[in-house]
């Protein structure tokens, strides 16, 4: 029987999470615990097994062993779908646009699913117009305005990545899970981008890996390392960024 | 050309449609090609045209589930097939009319469909693709074997009654209107189909189904029911195609249909609204053309085929929409 947590302000936790590919444990033996309203940094080193433990906690892998619970239910037998409707949405660390789809028509997808008619075939789409407005304030919030009518594979990089957000952000979910949200992005952008993640974190809890270590400084509030598949250090980026553990994982040699 | 690279991205002419429009044109055409088919029995023979129509619905029923669902299946002469001899059966041994006998016949696929599209769908790609082969070829042996089909000979003399019990319309040229109507109907249902919600979501699927779970749509689901629609809506169509030519038989449960209706639909353009139409017609026009050639007319489609896919990936349509730059 693993142990849940029952702490009503720890939303999302894992306990023991490990993922082994053939025999290689790219997550093993993992502890985490977010805490509601806090932005959490994942960090470490590339190939620490960041992606793959988002994709533990979102399904989208099976663990091989270990618990996880969202809002002290266990969620480790449900499908990646049904954490998605649960409120916790994740992003992918490769952009993740429906690419033949205009950003208008990328996030009216997030928000006709909450709509609940997203079955309904014998309906023209011309309905779907009565999202427009709100679709069109949520690419207003990433800057894309502009774009609205733009399909999506006609947009730079960091713009796509800006309108993953805002397809995420279309969902109003509890907590997200962002991973790399701005990698890539010009140096504006990330910026624009680190503000609205700290505007939208008020009502919500964040999950987000991130590389960009100033990014991470200015808006976690706690952060995990992780190296080679284990928790390397924990705590506030005062802490974690002094710990020589850590210095070693990322500069791959000792210092004496 | 140049002109257009001159546009910065973002500006109105980087919109690739106006929805509005496209849906305009869209149905401009299809009423131009239903004045067109509601006189052509003045210029061909009613049962080439019905012939035609009925390949034109199986093949868009096939592209709503390749082009829009995004799912390959080796396995569409299964429902053709099946509604096929059903609605013959139905016609001649039951005596049903024949709106009665097209029902039947699409719920038998419907119900196949579902059975074949649950199966099929828990894989991706080629092992999808092989489960319809595989489950289509065991209908085909169900069809060579069960005791009401008839064998080598199949369900022969079907009889065309009045429709709704009332309104004769056995003779080819009457028939044919009964046809065109199901036929159009039945297109428009799957226009409607790819432009609705659901159609979009089909959509979003198709171009990055991660995301789409990831937003929390149960795409099992969605692949189910689009499976099922187009395995239904062959049904529509091999039933209607069984009362034309009053006749079920091996041929409509074997395998070179399902490759026949993939021929057609990526000739044609698949992701096309008239794609299919345009590949069937084009097919069954040579078929009929190459008629006094025997086996040699599969040879002569093959190599057209592979020229047409080689020449045009896009297919005919695919290639024309592109050219006006507009969708169709
Ligand atoms: N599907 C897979 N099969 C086999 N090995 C995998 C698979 N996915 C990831 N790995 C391995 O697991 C390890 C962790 O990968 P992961 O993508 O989680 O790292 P990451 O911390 O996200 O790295 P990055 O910073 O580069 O994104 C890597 O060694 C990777 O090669
Ligand atoms: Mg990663």
């Amino acid at each position: 029987m693993s142990v849940v947590s029952t702490d009503p302000e720890i939303v999302l936790s894992a306990r023991g999470l490990t993922k082994e590919f053939r025999g290689f444990a790219a997550v093993s033996d993992v502890d985490l615990d977010v805490r509601r309203g806090t932005i959490h940094a994942l960090i470490g080193p590339n190939g620490a097994g960041k992606t793959t433990c988002f994709n533990l906690l979102t399904k989208f892998l099976q663990p091989t062993r270990g618990t996880i619970t969202y809002l002290g239910r266990d969620i480790t037998g449900l499908p990646p779908a049904e954490i998605a409707r649960l409120g916790v949405i994740r992003s992918f660390q490769i952009s993740a646009v429906f690419p033949h789809m205009t950003a208008l028509e990328n996030v009216r997808i997030a928000l006709q699913r909450r709509r609940g008619e997203s079955m309904d075939f014998w309906r023209s789409d011309r309905v779907l117009r009565s999202l427009n407005g709100r679709a069109l304030e949520l690419l207003e919030d990433v800057g894309l305005t502009a774009f609205a009518r733009t399909p999506a594979v006609e947009m730079s990089y960091g713009r796509k990545r800006a309108l993953e957000i805002a397809t995420t952000l279309a969902l109003d979910p509890d907590m997200l899970l962002l991973d790399e949200p701005m990698a890539g992005m010009a140096h504006e952008d990330v910026d624009r981008i680190a503000e609205l993640v700290k505007r939208i974190s008020r009502n919500r809890t964040i999950l987000m890996v991130e590389h960009n270590l100033s990014v991470v400084a200015s808006l976690s509030d706690h952060i995990t390392v992780l190296a080679r598949g284990r928790v390397l250090a924990e705590g506030d980026y005062a802490t974690v960024s002094k710990d020589p553990r850590v210095v070693e994982a990322y500069i791959g040699a000792t210092h004496d | 050309m140049e002109l257009r690279e001159d546009v910065p991205a973002g500006s109105t002419a980087a919109i690739p449609h106006d929805d509005q429009g496209a849906g305009r044109l869209h149905m401009a055409l299809f009423a131009v090609l239903l004045v067109l088919f509601a006189i052509a029995p003045m210029f061909f023979y009613p049962v080439f045209l019905m012939k035609v129509l009925c390949f034109a619905l199986f093949a868009a029923a096939f592209n709503l589930l390749l082009g829009y669902g995004g799912l390959l299946s080796f396995g569409h002469a299964a429902f053709f097939g099946s509604a096929s001899y059903i609605s013959a059966y139905t016609a001649k041994v039951w005596g049903v009319t024949p709106e009665v006998s097209v029902i039947l016949g699409a719920i038998t696929a419907m119900i196949l469909g579902v059975i074949v599209g649950s199966l099929a769908i828990r894989r991706t790609g080629i092992y999808m693709t092989m489960i319809t082969l595989a489950l289509a070829q065991m209908v085909y042996f169900v069809a060579l074997q069960a005791p009401f089909t008839g064998g080598e000979d199949g369900i022969q003399s079907v009889p065309r009654r009045a429709l709704f019990g009332v309104l004769a319309i056995s003779p080819d040229r009457t028939f044919y209107y009964f046809v065109l109507i199901v036929v159009f109907a039945a297109v428009l249902l799957i226009y409607r189909i790819v432009h609705s919600p659901f159609g979009q979501v089909l959509k979003a699927i198709r171009e990055n189904e991660a995301r789409a779970i990831s937003l929390g749509y149960r795409v099992q689901r969605y692949k189910l029911a689009v499976f099922v629609m187009s395995a239904t809506l062959a049904g529509v169509a091999g039933a209607t195609k069984a009362l034309v030519f009053q006749l079920a038989s091996l041929t409509d449960v074997y395998w070179t249909m399902s490759g026949e209706v993939v021929l057609m639909t990526l000739l044609g353009g698949m992701g096309t609204v008239f794609g299919p139409l345009v590949g069937a017609g084009l097919v069954v026009t040579l078929q009929n053309y190459f008629a006094s050639f025997g086996a040699w007319v599969t040879i002569i489609q093959g190599v057209i085929f592979v020229i047409g896919v080689l020449l045009f990936r896009e297919g005919i349509v695919g290639i024309i929409a592109k050219w006006i730059r507009r969708p169709l």
